[in-house]
């Protein structure tokens, strides 16, 4: 073909640019889905419950991520200040991933368990109140929503479209059991979902509000939970080297 | 294309790309000069060395691994004892050598080790050993702690404790403090809203005044005192008989002047003074009060060292 072809032609330029640049992506992606050791053999990693499923929306929603990473690099800095390097295993179940791109705010990779419930209900409603030298926004409002779960079931199907393990039949059901043990299988259960997201907030009360599930309480189940999955003093350090 | 340079050279004439714009516009084809030729050739040849130096390209399920290594030492899980090892060049073992490269800075270690292998008092003691926990502690502090009880360690008023004054609520001797940080802590103090008539609480409310010299002991008072002293309140139970607070249950100490809850020196008056108090004994602590445990995000070395960075913020109990 010749030259002056392409170049006079602006919709096959246009789609012959497409292919070439998609070659550089297709080239350094796709080999990942077939390589065997792309994610890391590690136990404990699960999809999320129904609660920490919906806080996740919310954390979209309210657009955290623009602030927050969540993907500790294999530094020593950040190995330092916020632990273990982050591993591809953790977000396996992540639709979309939340790694974010930027740190104006800390890494929250593995914020789950290092604050209190009330720390983070708090900080959230107020954070220039537990953290005065800080920037970010109020979030006052999600203590006053309450959390619209009517959909929840929906939401987790749609999860499960895209290859997440919840489970609808008892086929799946049963797997997960096998998988992930009866508790963890049961808030993974799309019939039970409601159910069990109403549970999880009774039993925990993230918000400290009894009686109430706010947008407040799915929002801090998700925190409370990220990087909690896997147990790290069970491996050798070293260990997660021979994956990459 | 040497032709055509020396020709250009010898007779000014320009090999142009043929082609004519506006009837006489033309554009000169010069060729690249050959020594930038050559480093364009070098950089293909380096890129196919490096694909077999670092790892590169996917091969069915695996990859091309390259035949760089890197060697660090670790600590073995099941003796505790540290091992040379090598693997190959990645940036999860670049950063185990980073880390032991660190961890072997001479200095550091030794006194590290140190720190490891002497008692808590043995530690308080030592100038050299406190500078270390300072340094190292100041680190440590900011990312784990600072988040609630502030960058100073000052804390924020009814919600998170003061660490710099002497008011230890947990108790100030380091294993106490050792187990705050390893273990968590989990504050609690019933609701007596629901236990005692609204006068009642008045009353105790009066006496806990009493107790931090706030104000004279008076009628009210000599009521509350019986209250807290007695079966119906119990308040004596968890804050002693002496009213100085037990440690074992996280009971604060009632008769100094410092409050970490109920906002008593924000008041102007005595009334509001025991209006915040009186709300507080109505109210209970439940849920509201918690340090989380460390034990599993922190090594046991970084909760020493933190330990004693806590006790030095503000001292021993006097």
């Amino acid at each position: 073909m010749r030259h002056e072809h392409i170049e006079t032609n602006s919709a096959l330029m246009l789609l012959l640019i497409l292919v070439v640049i998609s070659i550089g992506g297709l080239v350094e992606i796709v080999p990942l889905f077939y390589i065997n050791e792309t994610i890391e053999k590690v136990d404990g990693v699960r999809p999320y419950t129904p609660l920490e499923s919906r806080g996740r929306d919310i954390y979209v929603r309210e657009g955290c991520y623009l602030c927050h990473s969540q993907q500790i690099r294999p530094f020593r800095d950040e190995w330092l200040r916020y632990g273990h390097y982050s591993l591809a295993a953790e977000s396996q179940y992540d639709h979309p991933f939340q790694w974010g791109s930027r740190r104006t705010g800390p890494d929250l990779a593995r914020v789950g368990g290092k604050y209190s419930n009330q720390w983070q209900v708090q900080h959230l409603k107020d954070p220039q109140s537990v953290v005065p030298q800080s920037i970010m926004p109020r979030y006052p409002w999600l203590l006053d929503n309450d959390l619209d779960y009517s959909d929840v079931a929906d939401r987790l199907r749609a999860q499960r479209a895209v290859g997440v393990p919840y489970s609808l039949t008892q086929q799946e059901y049963e797997a997960n059991i096998a998988k992930f043990g009866k508790e963890i299988a049961d808030q993974l259960d799309i019939n039970q979902a409601q159910d069990s997201l109403l549970k999880q907030a009774r039993e925990k009360n993230f918000d400290g509000i009894p009686n109430k599930v706010t947008e407040m309480e799915a929002l801090v189940a998700y925190l409370q939970v990220l990087g909690t999955m896997v147990d790290f003093t069970k491996y050798d350090e070293g260990y997660f080297a021979q994956f990459r | 294309m040497s032709e055509q340079t020396s020709e250009k050279q010898t007779t000014g004439a320009v090999q142009t790309t043929g082609h004519a714009w506006d009837g006489d516009l033309q554009e000169y084809n010069n060729p690249l000069p050959r020594w930038w030729l050559w480093c364009f050739y070098g950089t293909a040849v380096f890129s196919v060395l490096y694909w077999f130096i670092y790892p590169s390209w996917p091969v069915g399920q695996t990859w091309l691994k390259g035949f760089g290594s890197v060697s660090y030492t670790v600590a073995d899980k099941a003796t505790g004892k540290e091992k040379e090892q090598e693997f190959r060049w990645n940036t999860r073992s670049l950063l185990l050598e980073d880390l032991s490269d660190a961890a072997n800075n001479q200095q550091r270690k030794d006194m590290l080790a140190k720190v490891q292998a002497a008692q808590y008092d043995q530690i308080l003691k030592d100038p050299k050993m406190m500078e270390f926990v300072r340094s190292v502690g100041k680190g440590l502090f900011g990312d784990n702690c600072a988040a609630c009880h502030g960058r100073g360690g000052q804390g924020v008023a009814g919600m998170y404790p003061n660490l710099t004054d002497d008011d230890w609520l947990w108790g100030s001797d380091m294993e106490q403090i050792h187990q705050t940080l390893a273990q968590g802590r989990k504050g609690y103090m019933p609701a007596f809203g629901p236990v005692l008539k609204p006068e009642q609480l008045d009353d105790v409310a009066e006496y806990v005044l009493v107790l931090s010299s706030e104000t004279a002991s008076n009628e009210a008072s000599e009521r509350g005192k019986a209250i807290f002293h007695g079966q119906v309140g119990g308040c004596y139970y968890c804050h002693g008989a002496d009213a100085k607070g037990v440690p074992s249950q996280g009971a604060a100490n009632l008769t100094d002047r410092i409050w970490a809850i109920a906002d008593v020196p924000g008041q102007k008056n005595l009334q509001d003074k025991k209006n915040v108090v009186k709300n507080f004994i109505a109210t209970g602590v439940n849920n509201t009060r918690i340090m989380p445990p460390w034990k599993d995000r922190l090594s046991p070395t970084d909760i020493k060292l933190l330990a004693v960075y806590v006790r030095q913020l503000g001292g021993g109990k006097q």
